[in-house]
């Protein structure tokens, strides 16, 4: 780890000040010579290992009490950006009503990461590319502009086969991230001239020809809250992964429903594990609505999903276990007694 | 009693808790890296990133600028050290690829650069900024690379003397009414003991102390003396506890002599504490396996031919194999037998033991091939074993000194439910999961060094024990204070057992399970040293009659009861009658069969093991056997396995408590290396990607939901005074096997290569 100041954020404006004047114009964001410290669980362990280098740290902890609050409406949720994973995961409400929102937290990471880690430094978790995460590796687009992908040809089991480039085939890794993007959820941004508003399928940026570019925020700019409009308790998340617990996805799928009498009115699918970013299955609901449910229709709108993946050496199987897990996924959906 | 602390059966001691659990439990026991030194300097190593060719030149002055740096050692100014043989040559290093020595880079992650600083932070930050320019050459990584050289075992590696063959295999297989020939494939894996490779190192003048998890403090303590030049005496190695060792400690790693050469050039204590992905290239590892197994039998069952071939990986260097040849040719009646082990060489870092270092690799094989036979032939897995099960091993006839595979079986097959188990493949299920059950058989040679003990006896009863044994985690301070207790009958509370310091009397090394039955056969023998001056102080004029002999404990088998019974001796009263307050012995133990040189080579450093198949006229291993149950979700694929079973039978149980957990942990890490552990290996760069302990899978408690562990009384009167087999690497054989027998019930798939991840099920 190299020396870096660390400063703790008094209120939200002078946070914004601190990381806009670090960050300059023709950098992406992850390299900006302040980063916003939330959990730390990725943060920390990136800067352990080199990977990331800024030379001040701004906590952005103290303002919890404003960007914490977990609030279920009857319109809407509110999750504020400084909530913890475990808290939201575990709220009668959340339970209730978005339970693909509890259990993408409550299957992600262990108990201890859960209780450190925020919503806001979830969703912009970085890659667990095991090439990225090692310095020694000098082919890496993400880390290294311009460097080359040591992956694409190395072992990439764990990477992803849709929203791939030529030039990083790196998996978002996180969960929550799908509930997020299938319910429709919007990001709160506060910034140099206040807060905005977008969707959060807007947050995050496929790798294209800038892998090093991840997310559209703005010099400065921290999330502080997602909003999630209406109600989803016919949801599910589903996860596959090579060990029972404390361990990222090799593939899931993010799953809500609207149906009355046997028609699907409504239906979000999102996928986790297996694409670069966040990945809202538009096709696949595309099929599923307006129709009656079967498991024909399942698989339609699981193939649907995958139309577009690509699979490289030691990945490919991703695209058969994905569809299976939609198929899974949105039979237990509709199957859920709510 | 509960679960975690069997009643005992027969033969077996007491469930004592842990002589160290509270010192573990509150954070008081120290390990090698939480000695305190005097105003340390910190070490930081910088290791290749390439694997083969050499370095053309280090851009340091970056790396200078850190504050705090103090030196950089790299290979233009390392400490000159003496090279060091192989263990298996007469040395004790692990390796023969020694690092700073020139240019030249052999593997991966080796070392190249040693910061130090005065402190962690800074020895880190200055690594982090050290420059180096390469030249690369393509290596050879594994098995299927251009490059590799591929040449029998024998005649290389003078541990693996033969290829053990019987009969006329070609023929017998040839005439065999059922025939099986199947192929299987084990990965790279890496020990990740809990406790990181470090090591500290301080000179007093001329005399150095070394603190680092060793799995053999007088091998290091010789070994580091040889590459340093100086006389071994003035070499301490002191390790009280070892998180985890798992064999990756038992033979000298590089680290130590650069470390001690560097701490000697500053005249100041340098603490080292790698990194856990350091880990991986700095000390050993168990190396990807392959194996053709060809099993002919009879419609009844009955093997009439066995041919197992292995072939291994190791460095360019360095010969090292596992070689279970010598167990799976011998495990089952057979009158025809061929095997050959082969090794390959590749640019990678030298393999060495780990835990059970042939028999997981070899038995997942052989078990594996079984259950494929018992298939052909329709028959009970369970009942194919018995039809083969014997007394003696079929290569030379020599009797098993004891032998309880089938009622291991027949004990976790009750227990596990067995008998409900539906035959046909992929008939089980429940809801999205479908369920499978496999066994399979485990054993492991019984094996025991030259060991010596001090013990000291006060006349209050207060006892200290001195050997230079280990707790790597496995329970020894326990069973040796209660071997002590036991054979002295003091009060347990009574005993103090001093172990992990090469300034005591030397034990053997911490692997091969010897531990338990060396160390407590010289502790009993020393024992009796003391109870017999005692006694003859008492008596002076009583000749040792054959009940005296048995009262004082010189006697040949270990009766504790009789120790404890008989106990005649007032103690006031007989240190009153040797005019003494204290009464101390020193005594050096070894095995029935110990070539000569033992007692020498036990102070040199060096392992003189005897057991298992190398007896002269006997063969000694323990038994087990493995029931599980594994599920596979019919969506997913997902493997998991909530029921773990097994039973065991290793000669006298010394403590059922430490048995039971060093057999479940077993059980465990026999699942994980079927369904979890590997190391991946860049072809193109021979490097290991998931070299950290969020991608390299270990299991976590959501895993094992259910583990039973069953000890079986056994009595064996052969094999040591301690009457023990040990156990520490018995229950992690086979469990692999077992794994993909149940994966095979569950899904009607046979699946040969490990590990066993998802996209390998097609349902
Ligand atoms: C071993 C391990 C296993 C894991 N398994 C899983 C898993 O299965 N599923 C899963 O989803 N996750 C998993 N994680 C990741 C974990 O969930 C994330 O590390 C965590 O959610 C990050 O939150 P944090 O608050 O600690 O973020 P931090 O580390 O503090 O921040 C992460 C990043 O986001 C930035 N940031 C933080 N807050 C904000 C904000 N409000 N606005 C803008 N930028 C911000 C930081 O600058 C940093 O770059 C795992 C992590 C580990 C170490
Ligand atoms: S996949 Fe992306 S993150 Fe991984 S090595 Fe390639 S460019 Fe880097």
């Amino acid at each position: 780890m190299r020396p870096f100041v660390y400063q703790r954020a008094t209120d939200p404006d002078t946070a914004v000040q601190v990381l806009s004047a670090a960050a300059t114009a023709n950098h992406p964001l992850t390299r900006a010579t302040a980063q916003p410290l939330a959990g730390g669980t990725t943060l920390i362990d990136l800067m352990k290992l080199d990977v990331m280098r800024p030379a001040a740290i701004v906590d952005i902890n103290p303002l919890a009490q404003g960007w914490s609050a977990i609030e279920p409406g009857s319109e809407r949720l509110r999750l504020g950006a400084l909530a913890k994973m475990s808290d939201v995961a575990a709220h009668d409400e959340i339970l209730r009503n978005y339970p693909v929102i509890a259990n993408s937290l409550k299957l992600a990471a262990s108990a201890q990461l859960r209780n450190m880690a925020t919503l806001g430094g979830n969703v912009m978790q970085r890659t667990r590319c095991s090439y990225f995460r090692d310095v020694s590796y000098e082919n890496c687009n993400k880390r290294n502009p311009g460097s080359g992908c040591a992956a694409m040809d190395g072992v990439n089991r764990m990477h992803a086969v849709l929203g791939t480039s030529d030039q990083c085939i790196a998996t978002y890794p996180g969960d929550f991230a799908q509930a997020l993007i299938a319910l429709d959820a919007t990001v709160e941004v506060t910034g140099r001239s206040g807060t905005r508003s977008m969707p959060f399928a807007e947050l995050h940026k496929a790798p294209g020809n800038t892998p090093e570019i991840e997310t559209t925020l703005q010099p400065g700019e921290l999330i502080s809250a997602f909003v999630v409009p209406g109600r989803w308790p016919r949801s599910v998340y589903l996860k596959a992964r090579d060990r029972q617990s404390y361990e990222f996805a090799l593939s899931s799928a993010a799953v809500a429903l609207d149906v009355q009498d046997g028609t699907i009115r409504d239906a979000r699918v999102a996928l986790g594990g297996v694409a670069t970013v966040p990945w809202r299955a538009r096709e696949a609901e595309a099929q599923l609505k307006g129709q009656r449910f079967d498991d024909r229709l399942a698989q339609r709108a699981a193939d649907a999903a995958f139309a577009e993946a690509k699979g490289r050496q030691h990945n490919s199987f991703k695209i058969a276990l994905g569809k299976r897990v939609v198929v899974r996924a949105l039979q237990q959906a509709v199957t859920m007694e709510i | 009693m509960t679960a975690a602390a069997p009643e005992p059966k027969a033969n077996m001691g007491q469930p004592a808790p842990r002589y160290d659990a509270v010192a573990k439990v509150t954070g008081r026991a120290t390990y090698g890296s939480d000695m305190p030194l005097d105003n340390p300097a910190y070490a930081f190593l910088v290791t290749s990133a390439i694997s083969k060719g050499r370095i053309n030149s280090f851009g340091l002055d970056d790396a200078k600028r850190v504050r705090g740096v103090i030196d950089i050692v790299t290979h233009e100014n390392a400490p000159k050290l003496k090279e060091s043989k192989l263990f298996s040559n007469g040395g004790y290093a692990g390796t023969t690829i020694q690092p700073l020595k020139s240019a030249d880079v052999a593997h991966d992650g080796q070392i190249i650069a040693v910061v130090v600083a005065e402190s962690y932070e800074a020895a880190r930050e200055a690594a982090n900024r050290v420059k180096v320019s390469y030249t690369t050459v393509t290596p050879s990584a594994s098995f299927d690379s251009p490059g590799t050289t591929k040449a029998a075992a024998k005649g290389q590696n003078s541990q693996f003397k033969e290829d053990p063959k019987v009969g006329d295999f070609a023929k017998a297989f040839d005439e065999a009414e059922v025939k099986l020939t199947a192929s299987y494939e084990t990965p790279t894996q890496h020990h990740n003991p809990m406790e990181l490779f470090s090591t500290s190192c301080a000179w007093m003048g001329d005399d150095l102390v070394i603190y680092e998890p060793s799995q053999y403090v007088y091998g290091l303590k010789n070994g580091v003396a040889e590459q340093l030049g100086i006389d071994a005496d003035k070499v301490r190695v002191v390790n009280p506890y070892v998180g985890g060792g798992f064999g990756s400690r038992g033979s000298m790693t590089p680290r130590t002599a650069i470390i001690a050469g560097i701490a000697r050039r500053l005249n100041r204590p340098v603490k080292l504490v790698p990194t856990r992905d350091q880990g991986f290239t700095i000390a050993t590892y168990r190396a990807e396996t392959r194996h053709e197994i060809k099993l002919g039998a009879r419609r009844d069952g009955k093997l009439v031919a066995l041919r197992h071939e292995g072939v291994e990986v190791s460095s360019r260097p360095d010969p090292y194999c596992v070689g279970g040849t010598k167990t799976t040719t011998r495990l089952y009646a057979c009158r025809n037998v061929d095997s050959l082990v082969s090794i390959v060489r590749a640019d990678r870092n030298t393999p060495g033991f780990m835990r059970s270092p042939p028999e997981v690799p070899y038995l997942f094989a052989l078990e594996s091939a079984m259950d494929e036979l018992a298939v052909k032939l329709s028959m009970d897995p369970v009942e194919l074993r018995r039809v083969n099960d014997t007394t003696s091993e079929p290569i030379a006839g020599k009797p098993y000194t004891s032998r309880s595979l089938m009622p291991c079986f027949d004990e976790a097959a009750k227990a596990f439910g067995w008998a409900q188990r539906s035959v046909t493949p992929k008939s089980m299920s429940d809801g999205d999961w479908l369920i499978g059950y496999g066994c399979a058989a485990t054993c492991y040679p019984t094996q025991m060094g030259p060991s010596a003990a001090r013990i000291r006896l006060q006349r209050d009863g207060r006892t200290r024990v001195e050997i230079a044994g280990h707790e790597i985690g496995t329970g020894a301070y326990t069973i040796i204070a209660q071997t002590a207790s036991e054979r002295l009958g003091v009060p347990l509370e009574k005993v103090s057992v001093f172990i992990g310091d090469s300034d005591l009397p030397p034990a053997p090394v911490a692997g091969g399970s010897n531990s338990t039955a060396s160390t407590c056969s010289a502790v009993m023998m020393v024992c009796d040293r003391v109870r017999q001056r005692l006694f003859k102080a008492l008596m002076p004029n009583e000749s040792l009659t054959d009940k005296a002999k048995e009262t004082v404990g010189i006697g040949q088998t270990p009766t504790t009861q009789a120790a404890k019974s008989d106990r005649p001796l007032d103690l006031e009263k007989a240190f009153d009658a040797l005019g003494a307050g204290v009464v101390e012995e020193y005594g050096e133990w070894k095995p029935e069969g110990a070539p000569l040189d033992s007692f020498k080579a036990m102070h040199s450093g060096h392992v003189r093991l005897v057991g298992g198949a190398a007896m002269k006229d006997k063969i000694a291993y323990a038994f087990g056997a493995e029931f599980v149950e594994v599920r596979v979700n019919r969506f997913t694929h997902e493997i998991r396995c909530p029921r773990l079973v097994g039973a065991f039978a290793a000669g006298r149980i010394m403590n059922p408590r430490t048995a039971r957990s060093q057999l479940m942990g077993g059980l465990i890490w026999g699942m994980s290396s079927a369904l979890l552990e590997a190391t991946e290996i860049d072809e193109r760069t021979a490097r290991y990607v998931n070299d950290n302990f969020a991608d390299y899978l270990v299991p976590v408690n959501a895993d094992v939901p259910g583990v039973e562990v069953i000890l079986l009384s056994e009595q064996d009167d052969h094999i040591n005074p301690a009457g023990a087999k040990g156990l520490g690497e018995l229950a992690n054989v086979g469990t692999n096997a077992a794994v993909c027998n149940a994966i095979y019930h569950a899904t009607g798939q046979r699946i040969r290569k490990l590990p066993v991840r998802l996209e390998n099920i097609e349902v």
